[in-house]
């Protein structure tokens, strides 16, 4: 026994196994186990074990997947677009414009507030501020811009992407930030050394060296929005559907395996997402 | 009269709230030469450097360079260029993008500012790693791409940021050497920040030490080195014994020292340490009043009349060796 735990490879293997299990158990195993299901045979009333590929054929086979997976992409790329800007523009104020450490941790802290109360209750907080007699309308109204309440604040794809924005952006404001923090303030110097004007520098320097921040804050954006159902569900008032809201939908009916075989079809377009966005940057760097 | 390339700094002060960091100081630098500005950490040298610059604003005064006032213009459009101390060289770019950067700034094509990154890069030696990114290169290297990269804005002015202090030091030694000789080569003047008076002696033409914020000397490096006019300057250019005799406060080199029989130098002293060190031997010996003195002799002279610690012996000296010091 002594001599078996003086051997290198045993203490190794020892080292990780306590990680390794935990990722099985809670990881490889549900995978493995939805994969499983999405080949069963369901029918009204049952769910027999089974190998048959009659989940896919209807999930492929139906024009509404593929309409619920461009209207995932298409918040996804919408939401992506808006976090990014605004993502980016908050880490480079935090980064650049203010010059003491205690007021960037500071000023981060205050970024983080909203994410002390949960998700569901962020997003309803929006309803009585977007409602046709809300907050928005009722002000705009008084100010005469608007004669009467907009019908598009409240239940739209408008208030989908608004909650995911409001939802998500910290998502990309922490990799960015990050990013930002390590780039040596000499680089920038050395930039307007030879004659960069502000935009050259933010261009051809801090960009290029905070795409590695850029492409995590991506994913994460990416993957949260791709798998959310309940934010679309809430936000668009059960208007527009996502593939979370398909499988949601399944689950309610009990529909395990059609729900396990979108599943399966989600996280492989996201693993692939993923991977096309890892060809363009490095991430290792940051890891 | 100033003429052209010819950089001056009148009463120029830099002052970070209460704290007076450059107090306004006056140079005018020699056209054309290789000038150290150099001093203890903290002495105001590099903000000086970076005020010239362009890096640090100016509190109060004026820096003329070619006879107009530079102080308040853009850093690229001062005809200086600055190499840093840790070269900032974008990691994200290859050499060749590195130094043609600031062409890309100007809107030069791709064409033309390759052919004239490549130019460049023939002159710091490093044709071949043209492809490489900086973290790929040695710090040697990543050293002559930032001279490229500061050389290829054609200043007029080049400043250096304690270039060497990165570098090993048998690299130290072979770099000071190659901008010794590329400041030849190219005419123009070389600004270097440093701390080592080594480093200074051996390149300069001309030094300029700084302490608390004001020039203390400045001057030929054999001037500074052989005369020096402050207590400062001669303990810090090193080789120096600061004595305090009733006439004043004077400064000997440990060379000039020389050891003779008790009764016979001009004072008498005992031996406290000996220190052998190759070419010479270095002898510590107290005098009255508590007063230390280095008495460097020659590795030979010494072992024909070998003197330990707790002898007795007599120091002499050349009365035209003795510096007075000012303060």
């Amino acid at each position: 026994m002594k001599k078996l735990l003086e051997n290198r490879n045993v203490t190794g293997w020892l080292m990780v196994s306590p990680l390794a299990a935990v990722l099985l158990v809670f990881l490889v195993m549900p995978i493995i186990l939805i994969i499983i299901v999405s080949f069963w045979r369901a029918t009204e009333f049952s769910i027999i074990p089974a190998f048959e590929w009659d989940n896919y054929a209807f999930l492929f086979g139906s024009p509404v997947t593929y309409t619920v997976f461009l209207n995932t992409f298409k918040y996804a790329f919408i939401t992506w677009a808006f976090t990014l800007v605004i993502g980016f523009t908050v880490a480079y104020y935090l980064t650049f414009h203010i010059r003491s450490q205690t007021w960037q941790i500071a000023l981060f802290l205050l970024c983080t507030i909203p994410f002390w109360t949960s998700n569901i209750i962020r997003m309803i907080s929006w309803i009585p501020f977007l409602g046709r007699n809300g907050i928005a309308n009722s002000t705009l109204m008084s100010w005469g811009v608007l004669d009467e309440p907009v019908e598009w604040l409240l239940f739209s794809d408008f208030a989908v992407i608004l909650a995911f924005v409001h939802l998500y952006t910290l998502f990309m404001v922490v990799p960015i930030f990050n990013t930002m923090m390590r780039i040596d303030r000499s680089l920038i110097e050395a930039a307007r050394d030879a004659g960069a004007s502000g935009v050259q520098i933010l261009w051809n320097v801090i960009i290029p060296l905070t795409k590695p921040g850029i492409m995590i804050g991506t994913i994460f954006v990416v993957t949260l929005v791709m798998g959310d159902f309940i934010t679309v569900r809430f936000m668009s008032g059960s208007q527009s559907a996502n593939v979370g809201r398909l499988i949601s939908n399944d689950i309610a009916l009990l529909q395990y395996p059609s729900a396990s075989a979108t599943a399966i079809v989600l996280l492989a377009t996201v693993l692939i997402t993923i991977g096309i966005l890892l060809r363009f940057v490095d991430i290792r760097k940051e890891l | 009269m100033t003429k052209k390339h010819d950089l001056e700094l009148v009463k120029v002060t830099k002052r970070y709230g209460q704290t007076v960091a450059v107090d306004a100081i006056q140079h005018r630098f020699q056209p054309s030469s290789y000038t150290c500005l150099l001093g203890p950490s903290g002495c105001g040298k590099s903000s000086t450097l970076r005020m010239i610059a362009g890096h640090e604003s100016v509190t109060e005064g004026a820096i003329l360079l070619s006879g107009r006032d530079i102080s308040a213009l853009p850093p690229a459009q001062r005809g200086t260029a600055m190499m840093f101390q840790n070269y900032a060289l974008f990691p994200h770019l290859s050499v060749l993008d590195n130094v043609a950067f600031s062409l890309k700034m100007k809107g030069v094509d791709v064409k033309e500012r390759h052919t004239k990154a490549g130019e460049m890069l023939e002159l710091v030696d490093l044709t071949a790693l043209a492809d490489r990114l900086p973290d790929q290169l040695s710090g040697g290297q990543q050293q002559r791409v930032a001279l490229a990269r500061a050389l290829i804005t054609r200043p007029e002015v080049l400043l250096l940021d304690e270039p060497l202090s990165a570098l090993d030091p048998f690299l130290r030694i072979r770099m000071r050497g190659e901008l010794k000789k590329l400041q030849k080569e190219l005419g123009i003047s070389f600004i270097h920040v440093t701390h080592g008076q080594d480093e200074a002696l051996a390149l300069a033409d001309e030094i300029v030490v700084m302490n608390d914020a004001v020039i203390e000397q400045a001057g030929s490096a054999r001037d500074v080195f052989n005369a020096p006019t402050t207590r400062f300057v001669a303990q810090f250019m090193g080789g120096h014994n600061v004595i305090a005799l009733p006439e004043g406060h004077f400064a000997i080199r440990t060379d000039a020292v020389a050891i003779t029989a008790p009764q016979k130098g001009r004072l008498d002293a005992q031996v406290t340490a000996v220190e052998y060190q190759g070419t010479h031997v270095s002898l510590l010996s107290r005098i009255t009043g508590d007063q230390e003195i280095t008495a460097l002799v020659p590795e030979a002279e010494y072992f024909t009349t070998p003197h330990h610690p707790g002898d007795r012996i007599g120091l002499h000296w050349d009365a035209k060796n003795l510096h007075q010091l000012t303060a």
